[in-house]
């Protein structure tokens, strides 16, 4: 089950923490990856970690997502270097330029929406037209228990992640009949470097939300990617796997 | 039979897998041809591509016909 061997995916925002575990999970799949994000140097440590296991299964194309430009010639690439046609998109990369209302600067409430938002619109356009021809694809957005909850602090990133899912849920209707399925994946509080900084009293206040008493790791993220991205998912299309430890129950 | 019709005829035949009897200039891609809405936006990329054109989606409105699609192509060309 899941396997994904023979399939091609593009994982944008594969410097973070996240989408390399994604990354690496489709590619113990048996997929073919192509690694997108801003670090080149360590996409290609990323790429080169996974090639050692499997030649010819993990490229990498430096984008920025801000760059509209960019972005609509990014799966075109992706194609390029992978040297075939993208099965599976996960539209992962994302920005937070927190901050409360009043205090929210135009140029945060923009970047966070093109590079969360407009990214995924774009790419998923640029991703759907081979898809239709060859009547199969994943379409992956991650998004945000954020999107679905809000927080103070994070309209702009909010705004985003549920502009993510009312998206897919309108263009899962749009290529259902071409065998694409369009899914987001909704993470709770994961485990990064940045949660690893928050102090005692931080992290028992967070713990103190989520039933399952932890917080949640890349790899519970990834097996999600892992479901939505294979052939048994086939008949899930237009929704969100809330993946929080119980956190938020929708 | 003009060699825009033939080129347009090959690419609703091989895109909406149609019998090629019924591919004739008057079928009507939705009526005759059972194309749905994303089957008539594929075909106009396909025409755009195949003619090196581009047709506006107001155009691509009145494109409701085989024939259509070759009259609206033949204009393009000339012009």
């Amino acid at each position: 089950m899941f396997d994904l061997t023979g399939k091609t995916a593009l994982v944008t925002g594969a410097t973070g923490g996240l989408g390399a575990a994604i990354a690496r999970s489709l590619h113990a799949q048996g997929a073919k990856v192509v690694l997108s994000g801003t670090r080149e140097s360590v996409l290609a440590e990323l790429a080169a970690e996974l090639g050692a296991k499997r030649p010819d299964s993990a490229f990498i194309v430096a984008a920025n997502l801000s760059d509209a430009a960019q972005v609509d010639g990014l799966v075109a690439k992706a194609e390029a270097v992978a040297g075939s046609g993208l099965d599976i998109l996960i539209a992962n990369a994302g920005i937070t330029r927190d901050g409360l209302i009043l205090r929210m600067k135009d140029e945060d409430w923009e970047t966070v929406i093109k590079v969360n938002l407009e990214a995924y619109f774009r790419l998923a356009r640029a991703a759907t037209k081979g898809m239709m021809k060859r009547r199969h694809g994943r379409i992956i957005g991650i998004t945000s228990i954020v999107g679905v909850t809000g927080n103070p602090g994070q309209t702009n990133y909010a705004a985003s992640k549920a502009g993510m899912i009312g998206f897919s849920k309108a263009l899962a209707q749009e290529v259902a009949s071409r065998n694409i399925t369009v899914n987001c994946i909704a993470p709770g509080f994961i485990a990064s470097p940045m949660t690893d900084e928050l102090n005692e009293a931080q992290r028992a206040a967070i713990l103190a939300k989520i039933p399952a008493g932890a917080l949640g790791e890349g790899s519970d993220i990834a097996a999600a990617a892992v479901y939505l991205a294979s052939a048994e998912a086939g008949y899930v299309t237009g929704q969100t796997l809330h993946v929080n430890g119980g956190m938020a129950m929708i | 039979m003009s060699e825009v019709l033939e080129r347009v005829r090959k690419i609703v035949i091989d895109h909406l897998d149609a019998d090629p009897d019924k591919v004739t200039e008057k079928a009507s891609f939705i009526d005759d041809l059972e194309a749905d809405s994303l089957d008539i936006v594929e075909l106009v990329m396909a025409f755009e591509e195949e003619f090196d054109i581009e047709i506006p989606d107001d155009s691509a409105e009145h494109i409701l016909t085989v024939g259509d699609a070759v009259s609206y192509i033949d204009g393009k060309l000339k012009s």
